[in-house]
Order: structure tokens, then sequence, then C-alpha cells
């Protein structure tokens, strides 16, 4: 979906999909209570949208029985949960310390440069989102980086280009 | 009890309690932001850290934060010790780090609890030389202003509202040391209990918008113990003025009231008193097709006398918005015979039979306080949180209490508040609600009924017949209301304190028949139990006890030409009855005299019209919905800003007109004296004298003062008008001081204080050094004395049960529902309130809405007799079918409970 | 989604490792690894059971009662491998259980997230069935109806092979109604995460699992009183319960004795290295191996350099210097040495490497991380980050080094909500014990009186 009709979704009102609703519903069946199915929820959205827009998050309100601020604060809390537009393919860079021992800051740079763009943002075509994350738990390879689900470690600076083309 | 030892010296305290509220009720002073007394310990900020020794041998002891440790036998700690005091320092540095060096424009600056906390712990030096973090902020509507920056990130807000008061909108939200607490996306707060969090929040983040566009600090404001005027609660409160006006309302701790949480109406209502077009002085009108013209305080007098000694007969209407004093002043100058209460008859049956109930039921009222202890509620025909918002509050703690019970198994004491929520989950005390649509506390019931009046009664004997077989059986009950019934029956049953309320707001006397059979039932069994019954205004319980005639009967009275000549106090009929028989009866009436604060319809349709005190002018007492008899004082006195205005309380006027009119020399009364003809004239309200210190008392020669010591500018405020400084108003009618001058401490036992400020504290945290442990009762006492208490076990099963509603074809029965913002005469006209009442329309069940063809937002006609008026409609399938539902406060001339016509507007379809 | 450039994708994409062959691993040294499989593919249940898999379910739960489970277990002094060193049976035996009392919960912490921590994962992604049999042993000690597994959202291998093997053993009986004709009723449930280390604050992690902000709750009550939901529940992390079944199956002393006279703490232990050595990654060693052995099986620093520093198991253990090498690696023994064994997985800092830098690095991670709720771990960490970004710049003032002292005293143990904050103090205290003058040498700086000299905003 274009960045832009999501920032409409964002804005002029919002309707889970029918299938997300139904996989919320059966989330709940995991839980004593459907606050429990929060977290699930707004990854059930994001899966759908790229992230989890403004209006997403009183209609996961209503679909749990739960107050619309507690959705917004669960889904301001986690860092893996998107309020803001990302591009079609998220970049996590792994910033602890392992990495950090093994040049991660060259390989930050390194994407700095090759997208154009910081952590926070996303390249203009919409292609790629750059954020930092926890250690990836992947130390013995570091700089370790996710470009969606995958992970790769060590990454050189020499290695992104090719790297980057898999995801168009 | 438990001993603690601090910093060696031995406490005797309650072992229930966490260290913290034990060294706080022991008048020790420890900071701390997270804890409040109502809320709970939840350890976050980290702020009252003390040093724990294990035993008298340990020299080095712990780091320990004393909210979350419980104040066992010989706990032994030191709030002195270096290390404890050097950390405490860092806790309020980290706090700083972010917050603003903006206390010379924040509005909080001066009742802040944070610049306390940090005058407290010595820090005073920044060292953190980098920039801080900025948020933006967000508009939260007409009552409260937000300023996220100030944030320190203590988590009451939302922990109050939230937790505490059943908020949805406002949240926590992110993390790190970048956390917000606003709404999930602007716009106006949603709960009813929001002001509440300018007094919670320990800092400038919330504060009361009324305030900031006439802002004065709170060392500058005159403050008297007043009371909430918006409704029959009674809750207490502390309005402060400057220049004239009333600049805002805070809590007022009363340790058996609303001790620390206000509703917004009460809080945020007030502007009636501020408005431009307030009466000021006293007007004559020669004839009715006159303009008015001023007149001086002797010649309305003289009018006056003039026009009551012409009289044949005089009839008084009085008001339950007024005090006692005005209405027995109203009394005595009419005569008992001639005296109507001013409450119209279909309400004034139910007062009758709420005190008859009070009494004879067999169970008594608790006070507010008490609500909260009951396990098991029932409430019939009433909608708690829009007729009496601060009744609901307690009752929702009440339901929550439950929650205290599990964790009291688990060894979880109750001040660990987190701990408890997390092993109550969802859990609480059983509560139902029988309503004609869904209630502001359906949220946290176990079940609710939404029903048409007469099945609501219906409803209610069914479960006093649940209760006890000797109770007359309900006709045609349905199964499923049965079955109902008995589950609500067998809950009742099963508590230890089952809790009973009821209320006028349907004006069904069936209903409050139904809730006292309820009652009867439940006290032939053994343990306790509480019937809590609503009234609708200030003291419509205390006109309940001083009795008079119905406002029809006065009507009538002068529409007959019996009378010729009325006085009307404080009260404007048209919010009561249609127009056009009120119009009748005054045009019938040789002379009009209306004593108001207020610009009614009521008060343009007088001969004579005096300006009466509001609340914030004049002195009195009122009968809460508990029984209980309270004192409100004067704030300020209008003349010293304004010398032209010539307000006075409507007991004094009236006191001043008997005079005149008897051509008795001119005499002032005090309040005293007032009190005392009200107590002697009314056995039911003889104990008034008690609920008071006199006029003449003082402390150590001292008055009370009503100001706080650090008053400003007295010389300077009035040099507009003359350089010279008067002489402040003396008070003849009671102990207080219009100045700063007097006894404000908090050492001598306290019961009317009215503001909080002690040595070191002058946030509303300072309310507890007046109490005597923290969260208990004020040391003086706690205010208002009660005048109903149940005589004997009396009352009878009512056989009067009404047939099942039935819907009629082509017309709705009427209900008129309480609302908190925009439904009470006085607060809507304060502009805050108006801007928060919901748009003006009708409600019907969606079916219903279908079969006259009409969709949400279309305008419709509702014909009442003669009279059509018209509205916009929304559909609402929390009704039942066969009822329209109007919100009180918006088409007076309605009657509630009759039938009507809908219509279709033409073209609108 | 990785179509088109086979050669670097596949070359630089992660997998998980275990240095050690299928010859040197035994089911009798080797409880966590001995059915792994030298291609590093996942043991599915038929592999798992034809290697004795899941046999201890049928003779525990049909042999043994819960006190039985829990009595082998405090013997085998088995410690919480999440770090935190408690004794899982101790643990245990503090759960409400019995008469009056909900069945609750049995949680796996799988949110593996400490700088440093790769081991989970390895379990997960190649033998989850080690991991569901320990947990249904767990449960039935514990009287759990119910497990979850939170796991951290980003290991999305660990999570199709833990669901996959979820269904096998649902399939095969290991899970659902009467397991093993034992009356007993176990299922679990695979949570993932969605960011955060707090989540791995057990507490914390309750509170993520019920859908919440992961702030951590006061203790007590411990979850084994009131954990989620109000229920019982215990929470250990995934190597922990990995090391269940074999004790159970060999017995406790046996378990004891793997570690033989290196260490008082049972069992063994994965190990590992990451940082600037020549060969990272995992060992599975007995409890109280040294970190010289570990960093001699990594074939020491890289490229010849030397080691300046080290941490034992993890961003929030404090450093330790070269000669600490020589100690047992094992709770107590590092405990004693002023750091704590963490999670056992070294990360080694070499001569050239800025202690500044790796202090700067890790309190932002601490700082980033910090939920937010007590005061001094929100507010404090933040200025520690700003303090050493102004040191490691040289823009570092006389006094700041005596506030990151203050720092790391005051977000110690016991001053916190949680033990994050003290987790962050930890290497920033070793820090400025051990390498001060590094620090110093980022004062650049007299302290400007106050109006004087305009302060350096910078980027911080």
């Amino acid at each position: 979906m274009s960045e832009q009709a999501d920032k409409t979704l964002a804005t002029d009102g919002f309707e889970l999909h029918p299938d997300d609703r139904a996989a919320i519903q059966a989330e709940l069946g995991h839980f004593e209570q459907p606050q429990a199915a929060c977290i699930e929820a707004l990854k059930i959205v994001q899966r759908r949208h790229g992230w989890v827009p403004d209006a997403a998050i009183p209609a996961i309100a209503r679909e749990l029985g739960v107050g619309p601020a507690a959705v917004e604060g669960v889904a301001t809390f986690y860092s893996l949960i998107f309020r803001q537009p990302v591009g079609r393919h998220v970049i996590l860079v792994c910033d602890s310390s392992s990495c950090y021992l093994t040049d991660y800051e060259m390989l930050r740079d390194a994407l700095f440069d090759h997208l154009g763009i910081q952590y926070g943002q996303t390249t203009p075509d919409n292609r790629f989102t750059l954020l930092p994350v926890c250690c990836l738990g992947a130390c013995d390879s570091g700089p370790a980086m996710m470009i969606d689900d995958d992970t790769y470690g060590p990454v050189a600076p020499k290695d992104l280009a090719e790297l980057l083309e898999g995801y168009s | 009890m438990a001993t603690i030892f601090v910093d060696g010296h031995p406490y005797e305290v309650d072992e229930q309690d966490n260290l913290l509220q034990a060294c706080l009720s022991k008048g020790l002073d420890l900071p701390y932001f997270c804890w409040h007394p109502a809320m709970g310990s939840v350890g976050a900020c980290r702020q009252c850290a003390v040093i724990q020794y294990q035993d008298e041998h340990d020299t080095e002891g712990t780091l320990t934060m004393a909210c979350m440790t419980p104040a066992a036998d010989q706990t032994r700690i030191s709030i002195e010790n270096a290390q404890a005091k050097e950390f405490r320092g860092e806790v309020i540095e980290w706090l700083m780090i972010n917050h603003p060096h903006d206390c010379p424009v924040c509005e909080e600056g001066g009742h802040c609890h944070l610049q306390d906390m940090t005058v407290m712990t010595g820090h005073d030096r920044r060292r953190y030389r980098f920039r801080k973090r900025t948020h933006r902020n967000q508009d939260l509507g007409p009552f409260i202003a937000h300023e996220m920056n100030r944030c320190i990130t203590c988590y009451r807000c939302v922990r109050f509202y939230n937790d505490y008061a059943g908020g949805e909108d406002l949240g926590a939200f992110g993390a790190n040391d970048n956390v917000y607490f606003g709404r999930y996306e602007d716009g106006t707060l949603e709960s009813p209990f929001s002001g509440n969090l300018t007094e919670v929040c320990p800092t400038g983040v919330f504060t009361d918008q009324t305030h900031s566009e006439q802002y004065t600090r709170k060392w500058d404001l005159m403050f008297a113990p007043s009371i909430c005027h918006q409704c029959a609660v009674g809750c207490n409160t502390s309005p402060g003025e400057r220049y004239g006006s009333i600049r805002r309302i805070e809590n007022r701790y009363n340790g058996s009231v609303n001790r620390y949480f206000l509703c917004d109406r009460g809080r945020f209502g007030y502007g009636y008193v501020n408005r431009a077009d307030r009466p000021l002085v006293p007007r004559w009108r020669e004839s009715r097709s006159t303009d008015p013209v001023d007149l001086s305080v002797d010649a309305a007098l003289d009018r006056a006398g003039d026009l009551l000694r012409q009289s044949r007969r005089i009839i008084g209407i009085g008001s339950p918005r007024a005090s006692l004093e005005s209405n027995h002043q109203l009394r005595l100058l009419v005569g008992a015979e001639n005296f109507s209460t001013g409450i119209a008859r279909a309400e004034w049956d139910c007062v009758r039979l709420m005190e008859t109930l009070n009494r004879e039921c067999g169970l008594t009222t608790p006070t507010l306080r008490q609500v909260e202890d009951h396990d098991a509620v029932f409430v019939l025909g009433e909608d708690l949180i829009e007729s009496a918002a601060r009744v609901g509050l307690s009752v929702r703690q009440a339901v929550l209490g439950l929650q205290f019970d599990l964790a009291g198994e688990r060894g979880i004491p109750e001040w660990n508040a987190e701990a408890v929520k997390t092993l109550g989950q969802d859990a609480g005390h059983p509560l139902y609600t029988a309503y004609p649509t869904r209630t502001g506390l359906d949220g946290i019931a176990t079940g609710h009924w939404s029903l048409a009046p007469d099945d609501i009664a219906r409803f209610g004997f069914a479960v006093a017949h649940a209760l006890d077989p000797k109770a007359p059986e309900v006709p045609d009950l349905d199964d499923a209301m049965r079955e109902a019934a008995e589950r609500i029956g067998q809950a009742l049953l099963d508590a230890h304190n089952p809790l009973v309320v009821s209320g006028g707001s349907l004006q069904s006397t069936a209903i409050l028949e139904a809730a006292g059979s309820v009652a009867h039932a439940l006290a032939k069994r053994e343990g306790e139990g509480s019937l809590l019954l609503v009234r609708r205004e200030a003291n419509t319980t205390g006109l309940g006890l001083m009795g008079g005639h119905t406002l029809e009967w006065a009507l009538e009275t002068l529409h007959h030409n019996d009378a010729d000549a009325v006085v009307i106090l404080e009260n404007d009929l048209y919010q009561r009855l249609p127009a056009e028989p009120i119009d009748t009866a005054l045009n019938m009436a040789n002379a009009v005299v209306v004593l108001d604060h207020q610009a009614t319809r009521t008060l343009d349709r007088a001969d004579l019209a005096f300006p009466a005190a509001s609340f914030a002018e004049g002195d009195g007492t009122l009968v809460s919905l508990e029984g209980r008899a309270q004192r409100f004082y004067q704030v300020y006195d209008p003349a010293y800003q304004r010398p032209q205005t010539r307000i006075h309380e409507s007991w004094r006027w009236l006191h001043a007109i008997r005079n005149n009119e008897l051509r008795h020399p001119v005499a002032d009364i005090n309040l005293d004296a007032a009190t005392e003809a009200c107590a002697m004239a009314h056995p039911s309200l003889s104990p008034l004298q008690q609920i008071a210190p006199d006029s003449d008392y003082r402390v150590d020669g001292m008055r009370y003062s009503r100001a706080p010591h650090r008053y400003s500018g007295r010389t300077a405020m009035r040099a507009n008008l003359n350089v010279s400084e008067p002489r402040p108003e003396q008070d003849t009618d009671t102990p207080f001081a219009f100045s700063m001058e007097g006894y404000y401490g908090h050492d001598r036992p306290r019961r009317d204080v009215p503001f909080a400020w002690a040595p070191g504290w002058n946030s509303p945290q300072a309310w507890n050094k007046f109490t005597d442990e923290v969260g208990g009762h004020l040391s003086g006492g706690d205010p208002g004395v009660r005048l109903i208490e149940p005589s004997g076990h009396l009352h009878r099963y009512s056989p009067n049960i009404p047939a099942p509603f039935q819907v009629r074809e082509g017309q709705w029965q009427l209900c008129i529902l309480p609302r908190l913002f925009g439904g009470e005469e006085t607060s809507s006209r304060a502009e805050p309130i108006q801007v928060r009442s919901a748009e003006p329309c009708v409600r019907l069940h969606p079916d219903d809405l279908a079969t006259l063809s009409t969709i949400e937002g279309d305008r419709i006609a509702l014909q009442q007799g003669e009279l059509t008026v018209e509205m916009r409609v929304e559909p609402d399938d929390g009704l039942p079918h066969g009822v329209v539902a109007l919100p009180a406060g918006l088409e007076t001339s309605l009657v509630h409970g009759d039938w009507v016509r809908l219509t279709t507007k033409e073209g609108t379809v | 989604m990785t179509d088109g450039t086979p050669g670097t994708v596949n070359r630089v994409r992660y997998r998980s490792r275990l240095h050690q062959t299928e010859s040197e691993r035994k089911a009798e040294t080797h409880p966590l690894t001995w059915r792994l499989k030298d291609t590093g593919e996942r043991v599915d249940l038929a592999d798992y059971e034809a290697k004795n898999g899941y046999t201890v379910v049928k003779t525990a739960l049909n042999g043994q009662s819960p006190d039985d489970v829990i009595e082998s277990l405090k013997t085998a002094n088995l410690r919480g491998r999440g770090g935190a060193g408690f004794s899982a049976g101790l643990k245990w035996s503090l759960t409400l259980r019995g008469e009056g009392y909900p069945r609750g919960y049995l949680v796996c912490n799988a949110d593996e997230m400490e700088p440093g921590t790769f081991k989970d994962r390895l379990l997960m992604e190649q033998q989850p069935h080690l991991l569901i049999e320990g947990m249904i042993l767990g449960a039935y000690a514990n009287n759990s109806k119910l497990g979850y597994i939170f796991l951290r959202g980003e290991y999305i291998e660990a999570a199709q092979s833990i669901q996959q093997a979820l269904e096998e053993a649902r399939q095969a009986g290991w899970l659902g109604d009467n397991i093993a004709g034992s009356g007993f009723d176990f299922d679990i449930v695979l949570h993932t995460g969605a960011g955060r280390y707090i989540c791995g604050e057990e507490t914390a992690l309750i509170n993520s699992l019920e859908g919440k902000r992961a702030n951590p709750r006061a203790k007590p009550p411990f979850p084994g009183q009131s954990g989620a939901w109000g229920k019982p529940t215990v929470v250990n992390n995934v190597e922990t319960l990995c090391n269940v079944p074999a004790i159970l199956e060999h017995g406790a002393d046996w378990y004891l004795n793997l570690s033989g006279d290196r260490s008082s703490d049972g069992g063994t232990k994965l190990f590992g290295v990451s940082g600037r050595a020549e060969k990272n990654g995992l060992w599975e060693l007995p409890m109280g191996t040294t970190g010289a052995e570990i960093l001699d099986r990594a074939g020491g620093i890289r490229n010849g350099a030397k080691l300046k520093a080290w941490l034992p198991g993890g961003g929030s253990t404090g450093l330790l210097l070269p000669e600490h090498l020589d100690l047992p690696l094992d709770f107590d023994s590092i405990g004693n040495a002023g750091s704590r064994l963490g999670t056992g997985l070294l990360t080694v800092v070499t001569e050239e490497q800025s202690i500044v830098g790796l202090l700067r690095n890790l309190e932002e991670f601490f700082a980033r991380e910090s939920c937010g709720w007590c005061t001094p771990c929100r507010d404090g960490l933040p200025w520690s980050v700003k303090l050493l970004r102004a040191l490691e710049k040289g823009e570092g003032e006389e006094g700041d080094i005596e506030i990151l002292e203050m720092l790391a005293r005051d977000l110690g143990p016991g001053k916190t909500f949680c033990a994050h904050a003290p987790g962050a103090a930890m290497p920033l205290e070793s820090a400025l014990t051990f390498f001060r003058e590094e620090f110093e040498a980022g004062v650049g700086r007299k302290k400007g009186p106050a109006g004087v000299e305009t302060v350096p905003l910078g980027e911080v």
C-alpha cells in the first residue's frame, strides 16, 4: 500500500480488515483477559499496513473491549510497533556492545551513506526504513543487522550494496 | 498497632500502613511523589528513601523506599541519615533534569508539591548542563490545561484517572525518558472527575484552565470553607477569590465526605458567581410595563415594607438551592402557612418519601466515605455519575473493594496498589443497576437493566420479594426479570454490608417505595446494610426537613387570588414547571419580590428585586443527601472591590424586610442568630447550632485567617478606587477574618479549614497535616452534623406495585434524565460547563427511530399537550422501546413522565 | 525476498553455531547439546525421541510427585541461566500450589536481548523439543495449567521452529490433556514480543504477556504468589528449563558432578565469546570453566591483539581484567570478583578499544531500554549517556566523573525499582574503577562559572 493511501487511512477513519478481526479474535483465546491480545493485535494490523495508523488504535480498542489509551500506551511502548509509516523493508541494525566492538559504527555510517537517511527515516523511494535495535543475539557474528525477517552478520560495509539489492 | 523507631524515636503506628504513611501520620516530613493516600504505593519515584536498620545493633542499614515497606513492629529507620538525604536530593536532581525552570510563569507555583519537595530535600544547584527534552501539549477541553514539559513521570495522573476513576482516554505513552501522559488523541477529557488531575499531579502538567484565564497565586487568594452548591452530595470545597471574583475551586478535605476528590461540575461550575449580568443592587419597577430602576438599600427596604403591608396575604416561595437560614427567614416573613419550599409536587412527594424511608426503613444512610465499604450495591433508578457524580465515584471504590479483600487473603497489603490490581484483575463486588438507559457505572456493573420507570419499580419490588417472601409478589413478572431479581436478592443476602441506592431523579415514588422495600427486607436480616437516596439540589434535604407547601400550591393560591403578593427566594420557577401556570400566577400577584444572585427569568418578573449573595458572598447551612448539615462560609466581601454593589445574604435581606414590614427599628441579624432562629423553629434542625463555632470564637484571641500569611498587594489592590486602604470588612457572622491576619495553623484541632497550608507544604498535600492520620479524619472532627438517623424500624412493605409499562402506539413516555454538565441550574450558567455540555438532543431506541422513518441527527417534534418542542434526535440502543429520553435542563416546559407524540419534522427526512 | 544475489546473502546470513562436534558431545557430559546435529539442522520430534526425548516426561509424571521434582532441582543446584543465578528449585518450591490456589502459568523467558548474549537462540532454533520437555516437567512441578514461551519478535527462525515443535508435540500427545497417561494436562502457547529489552525482566515480561506496558512489578508479591493475571506463575529462562530433563533423567548428583570440583554450581552451561576474538561462538562446558579456557577455545584475540578487559556475561555485568581470566566462571566466583556471571557469554575488549566509548554504547542501550517507571533509571541513565558522550569527545568538564560515580552508586541495587539500572551501573562502576584514566582524558575543560561561558549544547 502506498504511503499516501496509508496517511489517508490514518485520518479518514479506519476499519479493521475482516481477516485481521478474525485473527485478533483467535488470539483472545490464548489469554485470560482481552488486553493481553493487544500486542498481537497491533502486530496483525502492522503486518497488513506496514505500520499502525492512528485511527487503528480506537478500532483495536473496540475489538478488544478496552480503552483506547490502553492500546496507545502499549503501541507507543514497544519499539517494534511502528506508529509512523515505514518503507517496504525495515532494516534493524544491532547497536549493542558486541556489535559496537566489532565495528558497528562503520556499518551504521555506511548504511547512512548508502541509503541517504538517518535512523528513524525512510528512503524517498519508500524502499527502506532504518532503525537501531537491541542486541540481535547474533553477537558472535557482529556487526549484525536484520532486513525484514532475515538476520545477517557479520556485515561489512562492502557487502551492503549487494545485500540491499535483494530487497526491491 | 506497632512500634517503629524513626531516628531513634519510638512511634505507635498502624501496622497495616507502609512506612511513608506511618511517618506522615506522625507529622514527620518525608518527601514523596508517586504515593497518594487514596491510591496507595507503586514505588516509582524513589523519593521517600530512608535507611532501614535490621535491629538496634545495625549501624549501616540499607536504603529502602518507605512507601513500599510495611510499618511492621520494631522497624527501625532513619529519615535524617546522610546517605538517605543525599539520595533524596539526587532524586530531585534527576526529576529536575527535564523539568523547566518556569516556576515564575507556572500556574502551579506556590502550591506545587514538586516545589515543596525540592525545598524539603535541599536540592538547589543544577549540575545537569545538557539539553532538556520537550513535548508537545494537547488540547484537553475546557477544564484542563496541559503542559507536559513539567512532567516528572510519577504516574499519579493515569493511576487516578484510569484505576481510581475508571477513565479510558488518558494514558501513559512512550518509554524511557520520553514517557508522555495525555489523551490518545487531542480532545476533551471524558472523565467527569478530570479536575482532580490538577490536585493529583504534583506539579503543573494538568492545571485548572478556568483558573488560567484569571490566574492568581495561591498565596494571593482569599479562601473560605465552603460546600459545593451544584448537587446534593455536599462535597466540601475551598473556593479562592481575588479582586472580587472566584478564581478557582479546590477540594477541601472532609474525612467523612469527599476526602480528596471532587467532580468536575463542582470544581468548574462556579462561573455563575462571576457573571457580569448578576443583579448587584436592588431594583424596582414602577409598573410592569416600565423598565426597572436601581434603588438604595433603604429605599428598597421601604418599598418592600410598603408592598407587603399593603398585601392581603403574602406567599413565600423558598428554594432548595438556598440556605436553611434564608429559607427560614422567608418562612418567618410570610408565616409557615404561606411558605412553599419552591419544589414542584412530583419532586416534593419523592423528597418527603425519601426522608420517611431514611428514618423508618431500618437501614442508615452511609457517609460518602462509608459508601466505599459496601460489598454489594443495587442502584434503582439513578445514573449516579449524572445525578450525584461523587457518589458514583465512591460506589466504584466499593466495587473495587473486593480486590483489597482478595489481596488480603494473600497477605498483600492494601497500599501495594499495583499488586492489588494484579491479583484483583477485573474482580469486583456485585453492582446492579436499573435505569431507563445505560449508566456511567455499567462498565463495572455485574448487571444492568434498561427499563421504563414503572418497570424499574416493579424490578425493585421483585428483588424485595426475592429477599423476603413476605414482601408482596409482583404480578405479571416475566421469567427473565424474576430470575434476575432472585440473582440480585441472593447477592444482597450474601453480602455482609449491602448498599441500596435510589433517589428522586425519575420522580417516581414507586421506585422509591421499591427501594424502601428492598431496604426493609435487608434490615430484617442480621448484619449491616445501608440505604442512600439521591436528592437533586444542594439543600433539597434541608427543605424536606423544614417542610412547606409545593410550588404548585403557591402558584394556585396566587392564581385563585387567595394571595396577592409573593416573595421568591433564589429560585427560577421556570426551571421547575411549564411557563404558563407561572406566568398566570405572577400576573395575578400585585407584588412580586424576588431575591436571587442570578439574572433568571423569574428575576425578570420581579417588581422588586434584591441582589442575593451566592455561596461565595454569604454564609449559611445546607443539608446534604446524607442528612449532613454543613456550614458554608462567605469567601469575600463583594463591596470591598465594588463598593457600588449591595449584595447580601438572602436571610439578611429577608430579616431586614421583615423588620421594615413590622416597622421595627432597623437591626442587623448575624449568622449565629439566623441559625439559632432556624434551629429553634424546627426540632429536626435543632443540632444546627453545633455544626460550627460561633462568630465570637477565637484561637488565642485570634480569628481564623481567610488568606495565607503571604497574601500580597492588599495596600494597592484597591488603589484604583482610593489610595487609602480601608479596613477590611469585619465579619460579624463567623470567626474568620477577611485577611491574612489570624490563625492558619494545623497544630490546633481544625475542622473548618479555608485553605490547606502548613510550613513546607504549599500544595493540596498539606491536607495531610490537618488530619488525625493520613487519609483519616480532620483533627478537629469532620465538618457537619447528621440530622437524619433511623428512628426504629417502622416501614411496612408498600403494596403499591405499578402495572407493567406498556408501549403505546404513536406515543412515547418522556424521561427527563439528569446530566452532570448542563443539567443543573446555576452551574449551567458557567461558560466552561456550557462548552462541556452535550449538544441538545433527544434519544430513542433505534427501532423506535426506524418506525418514525427518522435517522440520527434529524430534527424531531415532541408534542405534549399544547406544547411542541423541536430537537435533534439520536439513537440509543440502551433505551427500552416506548421511552424517549431528554437530558435535564434543556426544555423545562416538558413534563417528565408524561406521554409525548413524536413527529418527524417536515422536510428534513 | 532475497532473490538475485545468493552469494553475499548466503555468506552473511546469520546462523547460530556451536563449536563442538557430535563426537565431543555426549549424553553423559553435554545434557544441553548432545542431540544437536553438526549440520545445524533442527532436531525434530523423531530425532528427539530417537535420542531418549520425552522419556522423562513419562517417568516423572507417572512416578514422581511435584515435590520430588523440585527436590531434585534443589539438590542439583540448578541456578537460573537467565543471568540472575537464583536457584530454580527454590523458586519452584515457593510457587503457591494446592487447595485454595488456582492453577497458574509456567512462562519461558525467551526474550534474549542482553547485549552479548546469543545462547537461547541456538537451543530454540535447533532443539525446541528439549525446551518443551523442560516446560512440561516445570509445569508438573508447579501445577501450571498453561505455558507461554515469551519469545522476542526478532527471533523469526526460533518462532518457526518452536511452533512446528509445539504442533509435533501436541500430535504426539506430549502436550494437551492427560499427558503420557498421567492425568496431567498442560499446553503451551508461543507469544512473540514487539521489542524492548525490559521484557526480559520476569515481572515486566508478565505485564507484557498481559498486553500491558512492560513496567516491572514490585516484589513481593513474587510471581509464584501472584503472577500473570494474579495466578501463581513461574518464569524460567530457556536454558534453565532445558537443563531439567537431564537432571530428572540422570539424577541430581550426576548433574552436580558435571562441574566436578570446578564449582559448587551444578551442571554445564552454554558459554560463548563475542567481540574481537578469533573464533566467536558457543560451547557447552561445565560450570566453573575458566575464562582463559573459553578464550583459548575461541583462539584468543583476533590478529594477535591484547585483551584489555572482558564482560563475563552480558552488558549488565561488571568489566573484568585479563587477570580475572583464571577465575572459574560460576555465579559465586564471579560475584566475589565484583561482577556477575550473568549469561556466561564473554564479551572481549581489546587493548586499542575505548572503554569510554564502550560504556557510552552500553549506557545508551540501557537508557533507551529503560521502561520509564522509576526516576533513577529513567532520568539518571540519559544523564550518564550525555556525560559519557561529552567525555568521549574530550568535552567533559571537571566534576563529570564525580557525577558518573554518583550515578554508578545511586543507580545500584535496592535504589531502583528493578534490576535494569543496577545492570547499567555495574559496568560503569567497574570501568570507573579500572580505567579511570581513560575518563580523565576526556575532561577537556574546567567547570565554567554559571552565566559566563555558553553551555556547550552540541548534539547532546
